[in-house]
């Protein structure tokens, strides 16, 4: 009796030690987008200690890490960092604004969408780059026109979904509006645009990854500061560490970015009758 | 007082949907709007609300023609239609945004009060029963204090017992506010257990086949003698076999 005790005993600590592993291994669900980066940063790092690659052109995490960190010390990563990020944000401002605008105006306004639209798509068909020299012709070489390129970049995505967000209302909140006796403007800011909310705020966060994309072609074309710059100047000086380790700033800042704007805007969507998974 | 005078609808592809459909409503009164499918109902509740234009006739409301929306007309549709990304309350004020806050505020909160949902007021539409959504919608439509409400089939969505809860309730808010309500549906009981009068429409084109008082004391019971008489009627008028219904 004593011993079925002890092994009722036992597999009761048993159980509760593999409840103790569950709770600390299984609970956090961001940990898990942890597993495969860190697997792969540990096995680049074995090969390139095992001779099988070599370090001068493929830089160990231990290497890029410590760069990084140097980076950081001297206060450059945050110079740089910020430089990017302020161009960032002042073209997407500009560009959301705007493609925000554009895109209701026309999506409201028939008249309005036969006029602009077919010109706003041919300029779409432009690729943004291709307008960098002009740019820099009518704005100079320092912010403004990188600042343009990127706003640029980030209208169009936000124009498109904007448009097609208000083009998809439900024609019977539509009617709604107008049994209750809305004007036109009326219509665009109580019924269409909050019917297009969801679909505007997954536009504004395609056209933030397109802004990060345009920041870097911007600050290719010669700029002083800025992780692009890094980029560049590991590219010129033959250091692929920095290249690295700016690249892995961008990944941060990207992500930063696009959760930050996930969380301003979850709010504004607490109504929708969805699954919202955890973006 | 409503006038509805020779009224047709034309639609592009050359259906006519109506066909010189006049009738004239006294201010007040219940009104219930029958038919089969295709009758064109919906397209005679819609011109009244002004959500489509007349192909020919007028629409008068106390002496004044109108052509389009109108203040004095209040529209419940089949679906709840409620705004998703406002609560309740916000739905029901939707179209007091002309007042001033404090007002809107009881004004919201009384028609609440009235439909019965003054708990469910700072709730997503989303949260609500499907009955709860349609009094949430009655309470914006009954808010603006309409000369004259239009629904068209409201409770044909819900369930049996629902239905039935609904339409006491909406007896009931039609007693106390003595709005002209006028109301579609393909439902004969619910037409003579609610209305004071019943218009049978037909199709091909739309136009008026029969045009029955109700005259009977409410509350209305199934198994009224006076019930069944009205019942073969309609259903006579709707050119139905007049099954009889043991209750």
């Amino acid at each position: 009796m004593t011993d079925a005790f002890a092994q009722a005993s036992l597999a009761d600590r048993a159980g509760k030690a593999a409840a103790r592993f569950r709770l600390t291994f299984h609970h956090p669900a961001w940990a898990y987008g942890f597993i495969l980066p860190v697997a792969l940063a540990i096995a680049w790092e074995l090969a390139v200690r095992a001779g099988l690659v070599q370090a001068r052109l493929m830089p160990p995490p231990s290497r890029v890490a410590e760069t990084l960190y140097g980076l950081l010390r001297s206060g450059d990563l945050l110079t740089h960092s910020a430089a990017t990020l302020t161009r960032v944000g002042s073209g997407f401002v500009i560009g959301a604004v705007a493609g925000t605008l554009a895109g209701a105006f026309c999506g409201a306004s028939p008249a309005a969408r036969r006029l602009l639209d077919p010109m706003i798509q041919a300029l779409r068909a432009i690729p943004s780059i291709a307008w960098v020299p002009l740019f820099i012709l009518w704005l100079g070489i320092f912010e403004n026109s990188k600042i343009m390129l990127i706003a640029v970049g980030v209208f169009f995505p936000v124009y498109l979904g904007v448009l097609g967000a208000i083009a998809s209302v439900d024609r019977k909140l539509v009617e709604v509006g107008r049994a209750f006796r809305l004007s036109r403007a009326g219509l665009v800011f109580r019924i269409l645009l909050p019917a297009a909310l969801p679909e505007w705020i997954t536009a504004l966060r395609s056209g933030l990854g397109l802004g990060f994309m345009f920041v870097v072609a911007a600050e290719f074309m010669g700029a002083s500061e800025g992780l692009g710059y890094l980029l560049v100047d590991g590219q010129q000086l033959g250091k692929p560490d920095q290249i690295l380790a700016a690249i892995l700033a961008f990944a941060v800042l990207g992500k930063t970015c696009d959760a930050a704007l996930v969380l301003v805007t979850t709010p504004l969507l607490a109504w929708q009758d969805r699954v919202r998974d955890r973006l | 007082m409503l006038v509805v005078d020779a009224l047709s609808k034309l639609y592009a592809d050359g259906t006519q949907a109506l066909a010189r459909v006049s009738l004239t409503i006294e201010a007040g009164s219940f009104v219930m709007i029958t038919g089969k499918s295709g009758c064109g109902k919906t397209t005679l509740l819609r011109l009244i609300a002004g959500l489509d234009q007349a192909s020919f006739g007028t629409i008068a409301i106390d002496g004044e023609p109108i052509s389009g929306t109108h203040p004095a007309v209040g529209v419940v549709f089949q679906e709840p239609r409620l705004l998703p990304w406002l609560s309740i309350a916000g739905n029901v004020g939707f179209g007091l945004t002309h007042l001033p806050k404090g007002e809107r505020r009881a004004r919201v909160a009384e028609a609440l009060r009235r439909v019965g949902l003054a708990e469910q007021a700072k709730r997503w539409p989303r949260e609500l029963s499907g009955g709860q959504q349609q009094r949430a919608a009655i309470a914006r439509a009954l808010v603006a204090e309409p000369k004259i409400l239009l629904l068209d089939e409201p409770f044909s969505a819900l369930d049996a017992l629902t239905r039935a809860d609904l339409q006491d309730q909406l007896l009931a808010l039609w007693q106390e506010s003595k709005t002209t309500l006028i109301m579609i549906t393909h439902d004969v009981e619910e037409a003579l257990l609610l209305a004071d009068r019943v218009v049978v429409l037909r199709s091909q084109p739309g136009h008026v086949v029969a045009d029955l008082d109700i005259a009977l004391a409410r509350p209305r019971l199934r198994s009224e003698t006076g019930f069944e008489t009205n019942r073969r009627a309609l259903l006579a008028a709707l050119d139905r076999p007049s099954v009889h219904l043991e209750f």
